[in-house]
């Protein structure tokens, strides 16, 4: 479960399917205990013989590189990512040529997610058939549920494709005591927000699909009745501003004029016609910006909308913020209400 | 600490790494970083030399990435994670009772140069919130009581050890010489794991989970 060498042998396989004699394991930076973990199975990968010149006899050769970016959440997508990794501002190209046949220093290029990699080993061991019966009829296999925020035991949970939040709330102890789930994301801020309504849908592909979200990368985050969805909309925007890479102007500017009219609603300063001037927005950004993070950017903010209008009005009509922030803190004192 | 031809002797072993020199910029200016404590014009330039970029070209990728720093800030650095998930379940209150605490707002330092305080976006543990970093390493579950604790210890010089990592905590300089590609052999030390990556694993051990068997005779291609 916090094995790295699960990656590195999933590293050497892949390359060793496409013929690549080298790969670069891209993280970010800003957690070292991870990078040194890495380092650290990279080396002893080499050690073992498993890397570097002519592996095993095999006349195969890889060479693995751990790099560490500096702060920059749009590197996490490929095209971006491939333009930090060849020393440039990370932001992303025009597409196409796409990375497979166009990617780092214009060669063919696989860029994956190191989760999908990661799973190599146990695939090529299992083989298809044994990867397979697990899941759901179109999304084979397992993955990792990452469960957090208002819920008892937070923490990673692997699993069949398929398994719907209810499910996980039951095996891993629920929300915490005394509260209710009121919204929550199926794969982080940019998938659209779910609610209770939502809790038996099926996490794979087409089951979040349906339900007019997206599984993305399964950050379950479970927000319980004492959140406040127009503070929890606000920070998301402030993030997607802050890491708005700059290139395209619906994102740039869409994320920094959003962040000024949630804040003025959050503070009990904004108007009803501000509600319509965000989804206006919103939809300027949406499938009008460079890459998917303007996308992103708008998926809090269209589905709190659209799940808690009441909520954004009361913002408006009742001078402020009706919740108290305490309550929703994992220290509040025991009978703190919403 | 000015830049040394030992520095630019190193600057040459990461470019060794990459099939092409430009790749080294990133690695190459946090190892700057670790000289100086930040990007100073002096580490945009050496970068400039070894790679036959202009200054500009070098100083354009410096100040894209946040993580370089363009002023010399704290020996610890303390960033206090205020996105949505860790700012609901505490970490709002931790960033106003540390700034009050130390007298220093995001992006300041302490005149003793000790302690500067960022807030920070997601730090990709989201199941340990709410998330403090201090130099890059984690301190998992804070609460306001335990982030004064650890500033406190890391201005006297005597840091309490992250939650997951190394059984002592790093200074900047250190840390960042690590991100540039420097392993400091510390990678089996203190938690490797923490305990809500592994609850899954215990929950499933506990009921009997298992994926289902591998079959040994007909494995398909």
């Amino acid at each position: 479960m916090a094995n790295p060498h699960a990656l590195i042998e999933g590293v050497a396989i892949s390359s060793y399917a496409i013929r690549s004699s080298f790969a670069v394991i891209y993280v970010r930076g800003e957690i070292v205990h991870v990078i040194r973990r890495l380092q650290q199975a990279v080396l002893d990968a080499y050690a073992a013989g498993h890397l570097g010149k002519d592996i095993a006899g095999s006349g195969f050769d890889l060479d693995v590189v751990v790099h560490a970016g500096s702060g920059a959440y749009i590197c996490g997508e490929e095209t971006a990512l491939l333009d930090s990794l060849e020393g440039y501002r990370g932001q992303p190209r025009l597409r196409p040529p796409f990375p497979a046949t166009h990617g780092l220093y214009a060669s063919p290029t696989v860029v994956n997610n190191v989760e999908s990699i990661a799973s190599v080993p146990a695939i090529v061991l299992g083989g298809a058939q044994w990867f397979s019966s697990m899941g759901t009829e179109k999304s084979k296999g397992f993955t990792l549920y990452s469960l957090s925020g208002h819920v008892k035991n937070p923490g990673q949970y692997e699993a069949p494709l398929g398994i719907t939040l209810r499910q996980l709330l039951d095996l891993s102890g629920g929300m915490r005591e005394g509260r209710t789930l009121k919204f929550w994301t199926p794969g982080g801020s940019s998938t659209p927000l779910l609610t209770e309504a939502h809790l038996d849908v099926p996490l794979d592909y087409e089951g979040v699909a349906a339900a007019g979200s997206m599984l993305g990368t399964k950050a379950l985050q479970c927000f319980d009745d004492t959140t406040c969805v127009v503070r929890a909309v606000l920070r998301w925007t402030e993030f997607y501003a802050h890491e708005s890479c700059g290139k395209c102007t619906p994102c740039r500017e869409g994320t920094y004029w959003m962040v000024q009219i949630l804040q003025r609603l959050e503070a009990g300063t904004g108007t009803e016609d501000d509600l319509a001037t965000l989804l206006d927005t919103c939809d300027n950004i949406f499938g009008r910006s460079f890459c998917a993070l303007g996308d992103g950017a708008t998926s809090p903010i269209v589905s709190g909308l659209e799940l808690f209008r009441e909520e954004f009005l009361a913002h408006v009509t009742g001078a402020g913020c009706p919740f108290d922030p305490v309550a929703s803190t994992v220290f509040a004192p025991a009978g703190t209400s919403a | 600490m000015a830049l040394t031809d030992q520095t630019r002797a190193e600057m040459r072993e990461i470019i060794a790494r990459y099939p092409k020199p430009r790749s080294a910029l990133l690695p190459m200016l946090h190892l700057a970083q670790s000289e100086e404590g930040h990007v100073s014009p002096e580490g945009i330039a050496m970068c400039a030399e070894e790679l036959g970029l202009t200054k500009a070209e070098v100083g354009a990728v410096a100040t894209f990435y946040t993580m370089y720093r363009r002023r010399p800030a704290g020996e610890y650095h303390v960033g206090i994670c205020t996105n949505t998930l860790c700012a609901v379940l505490g970490g709002d209150e931790i960033m106003a009772s540390v700034k009050e605490h130390l007298g220093i707002g995001h992006n300041e330092t302490t005149e003793d140069g000790r302690l500067s305080l960022e807030h920070v976006e997601c730090n990709a543990a989201c199941d340990y919130a709410p998330v403090v970093m201090v130099n890059w390493e984690f301190y998992d579950n804070q609460t306001p009581a335990t982030v004064r604790d650890l500033v406190d210890g890391c201005r006297a010089g005597t840091p309490p050890p992250p939650t997951r990592g190394p059984s002592t905590l790093c200074t900047f300089k250190q840390v960042s010489r690590v991100l540039a590609g420097f392993p400091d052999g510390r990678a089996n030390e203190g938690v490797q794991a923490g305990p809500a990556t592994l609850v899954g694993l215990e929950l499933a051990k506990e009921r009997g989970d298992r994926a289902p068997a591998m079959s040994t005779t007909d494995k398909d291609a």
